[in-house]
């Protein structure tokens, strides 16, 4: 933690000045240089979502219009449209996030109000942890093996269960960090009144932390909205209008998949109108579930 | 705190109260409940997964880790391709997007007018919020012709003559490959790394920055001989959890890396990944056959692969996630 600059290199500036100077002079030339190139990793930061978005707007404006919130898929060449897939989508993510979040919520409750500390506690922390990140892709596989061989074909419910999967433990990590916020005294105020627990988390822990769990739920939405691989093996996608769960269901990220890669220039067209759908809703999800927390502060 | 001067002398009514009350035990109970089956569905993906995968590594032994077969005309299937598509292209993107990370975090800690801080934060974390599969069309369809025709013939024209490394830059520029997806991965890991490393920078006691700034020291040299030092475990779990991140990305990867199973001596030669591969071949392998085992075989891999980096990367941000 000390700073040695030049030590036994150079004479010492009360010995020569003029080396004094130099040694300054290089000193503030290397600092202009990171600084700079700190400025420059920024821009280029910027630069990439820049260029998504803009790339975003440019090609999915150019295919957008009514048809694609009116028309199911159809056949390359016959005009259609992404109905299908925006509320089979719609489904699968309020579904997913429905069953999910009060698990979640509830865990997060015990690691923040009853396993503080606790060894078992660590280790649910830990495994959640490994949840958020482990790929999506992977849980899409688990479920197969659960829910789709054992019951005969793909289904809406099981893309349902996957994105309940990857709901948790976003829900988790957000409510026990919000819950860790509350001052303690106010637990010791609500207990002290004679209340039970689970009062005091239920109406008083949970109360004073809504903005930030309801953040945790807003960006586990826009987390599941986009997720492609999970769906792939579980709800498969569906060419036709359907709202049955227990049959393959469309979903607006597996049908930009299929058409991006495909050789149509209508399909690709609606790729890239879906592309944008998804990513304003999803960044606007964010931005939401920012401004919420931020009210509260 | 305690004053518990009555705790000896429970009031009758605070007995009762505590023993018969049936919502506290409810509702730890479903809380319990709850975080126990977390633990029960990371155990239930790795035993099935493993289970599933079973097949495949009876049929093939130890060496499907790193045989390079995939052939499902004659049912020879081995890991070895993709997995080493998996890790150079997360290594190789780690090595791409840490310095830009550290810029960012440099910037937005040190060198950002306040005001700025939080807008610029935010946009960068939006990054990290983008849908994999929009990175995915993005990079095949404006990086990848950009590549082609500007940036690996470049590449290809300098750095392929050089000795020594030439052979890594080698090769036609189809746009897709290996280090294309690598670049991809580099931008979508790169808000997570750049994010952990701006925590942690400014969990910095100010005191330790303000006694460098008082002996003379420049914005870098504090950055470099104080900030860094202090942090340097934390910045370490920031790349290892960008990494595994890396390790799993499924779309983005599938839309660029060329999706070809053998191993290419350049970056720019197409590959695959283990994710990209199951996202492929997942849908034309039949239920039961062995192609369908090497699959999830696969996945149990991939599985262990970013358990190991990810338990890692908790490990060394311990010390950040208790404050």
């Amino acid at each position: 933690m000390s700073i040695t600059i030049g030590a036994g290199i150079h004479p010492g500036p009360r010995k020569d000045l003029k080396v004094a100077a130099a040694l300054g002079r290089r000193r503030r030339r290397m600092d202009a240089i990171v600084r700079i190139l700190g400025l420059v990793a920024m821009l280029v930061g910027l630069a990439f979502l820049a260029s998504i978005l803009l790339t975003l707007a440019y090609r999915g404006s150019e295919a957008m219009g009514l048809s694609i919130f009116t028309r199911v898929t159809a056949p390359p060449g016959s005009e259609g449209g992404l109905l299908n897939p925006i509320v089979g989508s719609l489904i699968q993510a309020a579904l997913g996030t429905a069953i999910g979040t009060p698990v979640g919520m509830l865990v997060g409750t015990y690691l923040a109000e009853y396993a503080r500390g606790s060894k078992f506690g660590n280790l649910v922390r830990f495994v959640s942890d490994i949840l958020l990140s482990a790929p999506s892709i992977l849980i899409g596989l688990f479920v197969y093996t659960i829910l789709v061989m054992p019951f005969g074909g793909f289904s809406g419910w099981a893309g349902v269960a996957a994105l309940a999967i990857i709901v948790i433990p976003v829900v988790v990590r957000t409510t026990e960090d919000m819950l860790s916020l509350i001052p303690n005294t106010l637990r010791e105020a609500v207990i002290g009144l004679g209340a039970p627990k689970w009062k005091m988390i239920v109406f008083v822990c949970w109360k004073s932390a809504m903005s930030g769990i309801i953040t945790g739920i807003l960006l586990a939405v826009a987390r599941v909205a986009g997720e492609t691989a999970p769906l792939l093996f579980t709800s498969l996608g569906n060419n036709a209008w359907s709202v049955d769960l227990t049959k393959p269901m469309a979903s607006l990220p597996v049908t930009i998949y299929a058409y991006a890669g495909s050789p149509f220039e209508d399909w690709i067209g609606l790729a890239w109108a879906g592309a944008l759908l998804i990513t304003l809703g999803v960044l606007g999800l964010n931005i939401l579930a920012r401004s919420v927390l931020r009210g509260r502060k | 705190m305690s004053q518990a001067a009555t705790a000896d002398t429970p009031h009758p009514a605070a007995t009762r109260r505590s023993r018969g009350n049936v919502g506290d035990i409810v509702f730890e109970g479903a809380c319990r409940g709850a975080a126990v089956l977390v633990l029960i569905l990371l155990g239930a993906i790795i035993v099935e997964l493993f289970l599933a995968g079973l097949p495949a590594f009876r049929a093939f032994g130890l060496p499907f880790v790193w045989s390079t077969d995939w052939d499902p005309v004659q049912e020879v299937f081995g890991a070895g391709v993709s997995i080493y598509g998996t890790v150079v292209t997360a290594v190789l993107a780690i090595v791409l997007a840490v310095p830009l990370a550290f810029g960012i975090a440099f910037y937005l800690t040190e060198l950002a007018p306040p005001w700025l801080r939080r807008p610029v934060g935010t946009a960068i974390e939006l990054l990290a919020a983008v849908p994999s599969i929009i990175y995915g069309m993005w990079g095949f369809f404006v990086i990848a012709p950009a590549f082609a025709q500007y940036i690996q013939p470049t590449i290809i024209d300098t750095v392929g003559e050089l000795p020594l490394v030439g052979f890594l830059f080698q090769g036609a520029p189809f746009g897709t490959g290996i280090f294309t997806a690598a670049f991809i991965l580099a931008i979508m890991i790169l808000p997570f790394i750049a994010a952990t490393m701006r925590d942690v920078f400014e969990q910095v006691p100010p005191v330790y920055k303000e006694s460098a700034y008082g002996l003379g020291a420049t914005t870098w040299e504090v950055m470099r001989s104080v900030v860094l030092p202090y942090t340097r475990v934390s910045v370490v779990g920031g790349i290892m959890l960008g990494l595994g991140r890396a390790l799993g990305e499924t779309m983005a990867v599938t839309f660029v890396i060329g999706n070809a199973n053998r191993i290419s001596t350049s970056l720019f030669g197409p590959g695959n990944t283990i994710a990209s591969l199951v996202a492929l071949e997942f849908g034309e392998s039949e239920a039961g056959s062995l192609k369908f085992a090497s699959l999830l075989a696969l996945g149990f891999i991939l599985f262990v692969l970013s358990f190991l980096v990810l338990a890692a990367s908790r490990y060394l941000l311990r010390s950040r996630l208790k404050a």
